[in-house]
């Protein structure tokens, strides 16, 4: 009898769940390496406010695509085609502006359309056609990718200067850049964790088949998540088009903004299978490359070695959560 | 009376031809247009270099099915083909007596990298999408400090004769270049080891369901591991001939992992495990490399290209899904 009693799990108000801390417990390891790289190294003048802003603010054009990549992980897909996306967008922004400050708004709707019309693609052909969803946005990217190249081969386009705003301007001290990704992270965990929309993405990401029966109509589901997620991959397009002053038809590809998203958005906890994570999972996860990024900077890791390192701690943190699992992974 | 029930309680469809997989028609089509575009393709040496051509990546996909099979994905195989042509160079140091031992280095490169991929993924539970894709980027980072960024020294003929050498003289065909024979010898020991031993119908059985298979008896993880071992050689075999008419430079295997698992999907490989078949998918790679030429016959450019092969990954994948509701597979 008392060992019933004692095999009785703990009630869940004092129980330690490990994989929703285990994103804070990488930040903060993270976070320490950091502090004793400076320290140790006697490069305490990165250790400011300033510096601070800077190491998140390099990685707000992965973090917003992220944040897009969380949706479509939680339904149990996958979106490969925001990076040819973020290049396509750089470049269509970038040449409606054209340098010409009333022409930011046309653009700005221009490239959400082309967003929501890349998503509504992906998403129609995974759930009205059956295709795996790394082959459906895998085919889709080299389409889009194609048809920019096609057009265009080198820096098209200018960006005019209040359109700049978006990269380099401040706010209160604070640059607005930062600014709009926590505002944009805000809005997204609100959505995932207080509306319908939300509760039937993790009900569609945890079982799709019993989410059907219990009356979600997870095809649109599906389709909405990837409409997001290309949304937040434009809205980061129209970000660097901000930063680079320009249209770059590689700027996509060169960041491997499809798999660092992927990759952070796993780090973040949210599991691949999907149905389980978060957002602020993801937020903590791009801070954490960042910071690797600047461990690296601030010991000097030789540029070769920094992307060793990069791959095997990419491994290492998801495992860090999965090793625990009991399940059979492929 | 019996009878008339029993025989009405057949399926009304009588038993027709086996079912062939589309992929092989498909690739019969794409040869008569490229043989319409270009008569001379009936040559030996028109289809014998589209062959060779095609060799890397019909053993890489044949490799990279296995793991495919299994359930998995290995992204790994792309970087890894880089590795090997750069290592190649590097090691040999243009010693062409060197060739043998390198050859045996880099196999020993791969198999180490096979069952790195596979404990990541058995033992620290890395879904293998993300275990490959460290591992993608950590071999291109050792290809690159290797290298020091720029590969200099270039590859001994001695090894590039596997994938540039063609033997000639030979009665009908003319020549036969030796990335052929390779691609001959390893396509048939990989459909042999897939569909006619128990390893294959193991990989099988933990693609379509790792529960039951372990149930079953099954060694999940010595099998899963074996998978990835497989890809990786196969992956260390297209880089030998890579480097024999590539050259050496960084990004030779770049895009190839997406090539092979195009190959694979072509050849009707199931994504997640659990069908796939060795000669489709090397009549897979042997279609795509067939488009690309076709492509470059009708003079398209590059972007094409890649707006095709995205179409026709899209088209393949959705015709087999269709096919498999409308059979009720």
């Amino acid at each position: 009898m008392s060992e019933i009693a004692a095999e009785r799990p703990k009630s869940p108000a004092f129980r330690f769940r490990f994989d929703r801390w285990a994103p804070a417990l990488l930040l903060l390891a993270a976070v320490g390496i950091y502090l004793a790289a400076c320290i140790v190294t006697g490069q305490t003048q990165y250790l400011n406010w300033d510096n601070l802003l800077a190491v998140l603010g390099r990685s707000i054009a992965l973090g917003v695509t992220a944040i897009g990549q969380t949706f479509v992980i939680l339904v149990a897909s996958i979106d490969l085609s925001v990076a040819s996306l973020i290049s396509a967008t750089t470049v269509l922004a970038s040449v409606i502006m054209n340098g010409d400050p009333a022409m930011i708004l046309p653009a700005i709707a221009a490239s959400l359309a082309l967003g929501a019309f890349v998503g509504a693609i992906n998403g129609l052909i995974i759930t009205r056609l059956d295709v795996n969803p790394l082959i459906a946005t895998l085919g889709v990217s080299l389409v889009i990718q194609g048809c920019l190249s096609a057009f265009v081969s080198n820096f098209a386009g200018a960006v005019p200067v209040e359109f700049q705003f978006f990269a380099y301007g401040n706010v209160a001290g604070i640059p607005f850049a930062i600014l709009f990704f926590f505002g944009l992270a805000m809005v997204a965990s609100v959505v995932l964790r207080l509306t319908r929309f939300g509760s039937n993405v993790y009900a569609v990401g945890g079982n799709a088949d019993a989410a059907r029966f219990a009356g979600i109509p997870t095809g649109r589901i599906v389709v909405i998540a990837h409409i997001i997620c290309s949304l937040c991959a434009t809205v980061a397009g129209l970000y660097l088009a901000s930063r680079l002053r320009s249209g770059a038809p590689w700027i996509g590809a060169n960041g491997v903004y499809d798999l660092e998203s992927i990759a952070v958005v796993v780090i973040g906890g949210t599991i691949l299978a999907g149905g389980r994570g978060g957002i602020w999972g993801t937020v903590v996860g791009v801070m954490i490359f960042s910071l690797i990024d600047s461990i690296f900077n601030v010991l000097g890791v030789d540029a070769f070695v920094k992307q060793v390192l990069r791959g095997i701690i990419i491994v290492a943190a998801v495992a860090f959560y999965a090793v625990r699992s009991k399940r059979i992974v492929a | 009376m019996t009878d008339h029930v029993l025989s009405a309680a057949k399926p009304e469809k009588a038993r027709g031809l086996p079912q062939i997989n589309p992929v092989y028609f498909l690739l019969a089509a794409l040869i008569v247009a490229i043989i319409l575009n270009n008569p001379a393709f009936v040559e030996p040496t028109g289809y014998m270099n589209f062959l060779k051509r095609a060799a890397p990546l019909a053993i890489l996909a044949a490799g990279q099915v296995y793991v495919i099979v299994s359930g998995g994905f290995d992204l790994s195989v792309g970087s890894l083909i880089t590795l090997v042509v750069v290592g190649s160079s590097m090691l040999s140091n243009n010693d062409p007596n060197a060739t043998g031992w390198v050859i045996a280095a880099m196999l020993g490169i791969g198999l180490a990298v096979g069952v790195v991929n596979g404990l990541v993924v058995c033992f620290l539970k890395v879904p293998s999408l993300i275990a490959t894709l460290g591992m993608m980027i950590t071999l291109n980072g050792f290809a690159f400090m290797w290298s020091g960024g720029a590969p200099r020294g270039y590859l001994p003929d001695s090894f590039r004769y596997f994938g540039r050498f063609n033997i000639m003289d030979i009665p009908v065909i003319r020549m036969l270049p030796v990335a052929v024979i390779v691609m001959a010898v390893l396509g048939f020991a990989l459909y042999w080891l897939m569909h006619r031993t128990n390893l294959g119908r193991m990989i099988h059985a933990i693609g379509d369901n790792p529960r039951a298979a372990q149930l079953a008896g099954v060694p999940v993880n010595r099998v899963r591991i074996t998978a990835f071992v497989v890809s990786s050689l196969s992956a260390v075999v297209a880089g030998i001939l890579l480097g024999g008419f590539a050259g050496v430079s960084t990004d030779v295997g770049t895009g190839y992992e997406l090539q092979a698992i195009t190959a694979a999907v072509l050849g009707g490989a199931q994504l997640l495990g659990g069908r796939g078949s060795v000669p489709a998918t090397i009549a897979g790679a042997l279609t795509l490399t067939a488009i690309f030429t076709l492509l470059n016959f009708l003079g398209l450019p590059q972007p094409v290209r890649q707006v095709v092969q995205g179409l026709i990954l899209i088209a393949a994948v959705a015709l087999a899904m269709y096919r498999r509701k409308r059979t009720g597979q």
